[in-house]
């Protein structure tokens, strides 16, 4: 049970960065954080007590083995997050180039 | 053969390619681009004579049996949104190719906009909980790329705002996928659909509220809708139409009624939480709408309030209100991306769009106020163009369900509705013609034209509507009211 509260604990650290602090990379390494605690929190779902490498082995009939299609999702939303954090980072450098900050109190041309 | 895939492939290997042949000759971007998107939507419109009505198409990813494998599944709610979003989509490429010639690299423009439309398709027709996550998230990236287009400094900031509560969004919405993976061990919606355990109790409480915050915030209702006031705006008014037209309902009502009428089982509580939200969404967006000098901005407001119409009617989950809600969604469809066009046109002609800074373009630009005056009428719900009928159903059905204070709000909001676009019209299009705007044209033909089409299909839609319902409509109801025995449908198949 515990290393699902660990996963949840992780990602309210990341949802706190992200809707804190005011600085644009630093809500960019929130979102971040939030991505790692998600994709922990899928290859936790996918394990099994006691279990080993998805391979199988024909010697070891009755073997148990953690769940590889969790991990294969993992590995998915590696690279969906790798997309989000790029067009972030790229929008976050065109920001700079126009405003000359990273402040999001000094970047305030829309009402919102 | 299954012609499924296509929907996918086309739209993304056009994508590509589109980015090597610019050098080949300058208008063949534009070319591959609208002859893409008008294959798909005459393959779309053509599957409605392929598929019997009350069955599934399935294509199955590779040789797994179907509750296993990864599909795509064509049901009467997937062919709704497919026909919605590739007609939306041709008629806005058409429109893009003159539009877009103020703006450089246009060939870039058109493969983020097939990327979008891919993603589109994507979602609406998997079959599987992972993989609608993923072309979710290809549309929603194009989409905020498409945002920053301009790369002036409102639209950064605009993108940003959009990307980072898209992503929060997204992350809550892998959050409940999880969740419902780890209890049932599989993402097959078919699957889960059979095999939710009913005993879920609290994890489905969670489940049920992390979907709600992430796919209420890809669908912009209102306490979640911070990011849509100023995405709208800020993208070129080709991908405002867009955004606001398809990308908000193919990535949040269409997920959000695929998930919690046919996967999880609807239930009166969640039947409360759609209305209520629905209402709120449809007064406090019109409201906000009311108080609003950007011709753009105010457009923006609107489709908050139209969305939620659309969710009220669902939210009822009788026949009726199924049907004007999914009807709602069609016909704002058709007439949001026609009054995004016209103020995209209005803007291309005058280089503004502060109301107060407009005036009299009647004279000036008549095919363009004719167009823009169709569609205010159709979202005013008047009779006979579309949006009276998906209203009045929404209205009936309301009253039928015995809930007198539902009907009495929907009112109130078509009424306010008609005067914050009887302020547009006057305006932009009747008042006095300020002095700057002497030397007004009128935009090109392609424009116009795509403009055209879609003012004749609010009127027909709105003459023929028996048959548009029968034949568009229907066969999405029976999808959705049909609830859970969806998963029945596909696995019964095989």
């Amino acid at each position: 049970m515990v290393e699902y509260l660990l996963c949840v604990v992780l990602l309210m650290i990341g949802v706190y960065c992200v809707a804190v602090k005011k600085n644009l990379i630093k809500i960019i390494i929130g979102l971040v954080i939030m991505e790692y605690a998600i994709n922990l929190l899928i290859v936790v779902v996918g394990y099994r007590r006691g279990g080993m490498d998805p391979i199988a082995d024909p010697a070891a009939a009755n073997a148990i083995y953690v769940d590889p299609l969790a991990q294969t999702f993992a590995l998915a939303m590696i690279a969906v997050g790798l997309a989000t954090t790029v067009t972030m980072a790229a929008i976050a450098m065109r920001i700079y180039d126009r405003y000359g900050t990273f402040d999001i109190t000094k970047i305030r041309k829309l009402k919102g | 053969m299954n012609v499924l895939p296509i929907f996918i492939l086309l739209p993304l290997g056009a994508g590509f390619i589109m980015l090597l042949s610019h050098r080949l000759g300058k208008r063949l971007p534009d070319f591959i681009a609208n002859a893409a998107v008008f294959f798909l939507v005459l393959m779309a419109f053509s599957l409605y004579f392929f598929r019997t009505p009350g069955t599934v198409m399935i294509y199955k990813a590779g040789c797994l049996p179907v509750n296993i494998g990864v599909n795509l599944v064509l049901d009467g709610l997937s062919h709704l949104l497919l026909l919605t979003v590739n007609l939306v989509a041709f008629l806005i490429t058409f429109y893009s190719v003159q539009y877009m010639e103020r703006y450089t690299k246009a060939e870039k423009y058109f493969s983020l906009l097939l990327l979008m439309v891919a993603g589109m398709n994507g979602v609406v027709l998997t079959g599987d909980l992972v993989s609608l996550f993923i072309f979710m998230e290809i549309a929603a990236i194009s989409g905020c790329a498409l945002v920053a287009f301009g790369t002036e400094s409102e639209e950064l900031e605009a993108a940003f705002k959009y990307l980072v509560m898209g992503s929060v969004a997204s992350i809550f919405i892998l959050f409940a996928f999880i969740m419902i993976y780890g209890l049932t061990g599989t993402t097959n919606m078919a699957d889960i659909s059979q095999s939710f355990p009913g005993n879920a109790g609290h994890a489905k409480i969670l489940i049920t509220l992390l979907l709600f915050m992430g796919f209420g915030t890809k669908s912009a209702i209102i306490p979640f809708h911070a990011w849509l006031p100023d995405a709208h705006p800020a993208a070129p008014a080709p991908i405002s139409a867009m955004l606001s037209g398809v990308l908000i309902k193919a990535l949040g009502i269409y997920a959000l009624v695929r998930i919690f009428f046919n996967v999880l089982g609807m239930t009166p509580q969640l039947s409360n939480i759609f209305t209520t939200l629905g209402v709120i969404s449809l007064l406090v967006g019109v409201i906000m709408a009311l108080g609003q000098w950007d011709f753009k901005r105010l457009l923006a407001y609107h489709s908050i309030s139209q969305i939620g119409y659309v969710m009220l009617g669902l939210g009822l989950a009788t026949p009726l209100g199924i049907l004007g809600g999914l009807f709602h969604l069609f016909n704002h469809a058709i007439f949001k991306p026609l009054l995004f066009l016209a103020a995209g046109s209005v803007e291309y002609s005058t280089g503004t769009r502060q109301l107060k800074e407009l005036g009299g373009l009647r004279r000036k630009m008549p095919v363009t106020a004719n167009m823009s005056l169709a569609a205010s009428l159709a979202i005013s719900g008047i009779p006979p163009f579309n949006g009276f009928w998906s209203k009045l159903f929404i209205v009936i059905a309301c009253i039928q369900a015995g809930k007198l204070w539902l009907a009495f709000a929907a009112v109130i909001g078509s009424l306010l509705t008609l005067s914050s676009f009887m302020k547009i019209q006057k305006y932009v299009f009747f008042n006095e013609l300020p002095d700057r705007l002497r030397n007004v044209k009128e935009s090109p033909w392609m424009m116009l034209s795509s403009m055209s089409v879609l003012a004749l299909l609010c009127l027909a839609i709105g003459l023929f509507f028996p048959i548009v319902v029968s034949f568009l409509i229907n066969p999405a109801v029976i999808s959705v009211a049909g609830g859970i025995s969806y998963g029945r449908l596909i696995l019964g198949g095989f």
